[in-house]
């Protein structure tokens, strides 16, 4: 008879981590950046069909890191769960706060169970308010844990450099344009020792979620025509 | 969002691959939330719940537009003087019921749901006849109820942007599409409402015209149909019209329709069944 090795709890917890981290930061960053009119998330992302960039509801977007199709996988879950309560409840009902919960128990369960392989994802649910005060970001990580971020949040990649670089930079208010300007240099500070890397204008995926804009759906892609302008005048 | 699953989890269905359909979800998750869930009626009990009556479309230079009357009646009574029969169906298209209002209330939100979700999973949105085999699907789900006198039928206008232009698709209680040209109408004033159009319909309206002569056919769908409401002139209340063009769908303001129903009615005062087509 063969007895199975022994695994001590944490040991099996802690390899799990590993193997999800691992995961995550072979990828690049995304940023989310409050600014004036709400809330600007921007990834580097070379493919123009595979987004890590979406429209949830209303005024809840996500945005992930890591593999891909898992990611996507929570996406959809999202969207069903959000079209679900505004189908049955009203469209005010469905709330950001409610979705990252929901997330948070499945990347939980999913991080916990024997059965499954952890999840190599982290996401960032973004709800923004009738004004900046009531603008929420929340940050989902592989095991289910969730953190509640203001004024500006990275995730992925080498997302210590690019947080470094947003401490510094980073002000209140700031227009669309500044805002963008300033996500994508965050993106372009992981490049290694002091020299910031070029991140291609072709390269960046960014939305914003605009509390001024008309519709009742406040998210919008931005085209990479916008991107290329605003990065090109050098703000 | 106080509902709460018992595995702690998102359900499987939720991270089932495929779909991209709301109403296959929903039928998956909780059937009882779709509108074809209902509790099928004694016979004759109809009679007893509100209908909506006459929807006219027509296309014009720049796209399709739609309008609705606003009466809702429940047998010999009205029901409601100001119910709103035409809605967005998404950013280019729009989608008005007669039949059933209750019913016909919910098939719209569903369908409005089911093309936004669809549009937000698969990240474009479905073509115009893609939206009008969807809308087919959903009334085809009402059919036991249409079988009980409870009918829901359907007109859904939209900007196709491939072609560049409005088109005009009607329904039957089986989900039966059919593709209309120029203009249309349901419910029960149709039939005046479309006779009416035949007389004043041009190609190339202008806007302006285009809802002119929808009001008119409004008017004379009132004039003859005691379920369809006309221009309520005391308490202002006048048709619901929505215009779809390129730009995107525009409600089109009441102080609008108000000024064209003002002018329709001031001709009418001089000659009650409207202005004259000539007789060749």
């Amino acid at each position: 008879m063969t007895i199975p090795f022994y695994v001590s709890p944490e040991q099996q917890m802690k390899d799990r981590a590993d193997y999800a981290r691992k995961g995550i930061a072979r990828g690049r960053s995304v940023v989310s950046i409050q600014y004036a009119d709400g809330i600007l998330l921007v990834a580097e992302n070379s493919s123009r069909a595979l987004h890590k960039i979406s429209e949830i509801y209303d005024r809840i977007a996500f945005a992930a890191v890591g593999r891909y199709n898992e990611f996507e996988n929570l996406r959809i879950a999202g969207v069903r769960l959000a079209d679900l309560r505004g189908y049955s409840y009203d469209r005010r009902d469905v709330t950001g706060r409610g979705l990252a919960n929901a997330y948070a128990q499945t990347l939980g369960a999913i991080f916990s169970s024997g059965g499954e392989k952890p999840y190599e994802v982290e996401i960032f649910v973004a709800e923004v308010g009738d004004a900046p005060a009531d603008d929420t970001l929340y940050r989902l990580t592989y095991d289910g844990s969730v953190a509640d971020e203001h004024r500006f949040a990275v995730m992925g990649g080498s997302a210590d450099k690019a947080t470094a670089h947003l401490e510094e930079h980073y002000a209140e208010a700031m227009s669309q344009d500044e805002a963008l300007a300033l996500a994508v240099a965050a993106l372009a500070a992981e490049g290694e020792g002091a020299t910031a890397r070029e991140v291609p204008s072709d390269q960046i995926e960014a939305a914003i979620l605009d509390r001024t804009r008309a519709q009742q759906r406040k998210f919008k892609r931005l085209s990479e025509s916008a991107v290329t302008r605003v990065l090109s005048s050098g703000g | 969002m106080t509902q709460s699953f018992p595995e702690g989890r998102l359900p499987a269905p939720f991270l089932a691959a495929g779909s991209s359909s709301f109403s296959e979800f929903v039928a998956r998750l909780s059937p009882d939330l779709l509108p074809s869930s209902c509790t099928p009626l004694a016979p004759g009990a109809a009679d007893s719940v509100p209908h909506g009556t006459t929807i006219v479309a027509a296309t014009f230079a720049d796209g399709v537009m739609m309008a609705g009357d606003r009466r809702a009646t429940m047998g010999n009574i009205i029901a409601q003087r100001d119910i709103e029969k035409v809605h967005p169906a998404d950013e280019y298209s729009c989608v008005g019921i007669a039949g059933t209002a209750g019913l016909a209330v919910e098939i719209v939100r569903l369908f409005q749901a089911e093309l936004e979700h669809y549009e937000k999973i698969e990240g474009t949105t479905l073509s115009l006849d893609g939206k009008a085999n969807r809308l087919a699907t959903l009334i085809r789900g009402n059919l036991a109820m249409a079988m009980q006198g409870l009918a829901v039928v359907p007109l859904f206008a939209g900007y196709d942007l491939e072609t560049g232009a409005g088109r005009i698709f009607s329904y039957d209680v089986t989900g039966g599409r059919y593709e209309e040209h120029s203009f249309h109408a349901v419910g029960s004033g149709s039939l005046f409402a479309r006779g009416s159009l035949k007389k004043l319909y041009r190609d190339a309206l202008t806007e302006t015209e285009c809802i002119t002569a929808t009001i008119q056919a409004l008017y004379d769908a009132a004039d003859d149909d005691s379920a369809t409401g006309g221009p309520d002139l005391t308490r202002r209340i006048f048709p619901v019209v929505i215009v779809v063009t390129d730009d995107g769908f525009r409600r089109v303001p009441d102080e609008d329709i108000a000024a064209i129903a003002d002018s329709v009615i001031d001709a009418r005062m001089g000659r009650p069944d409207g202005p004259a087509a000539p007789l060749t």
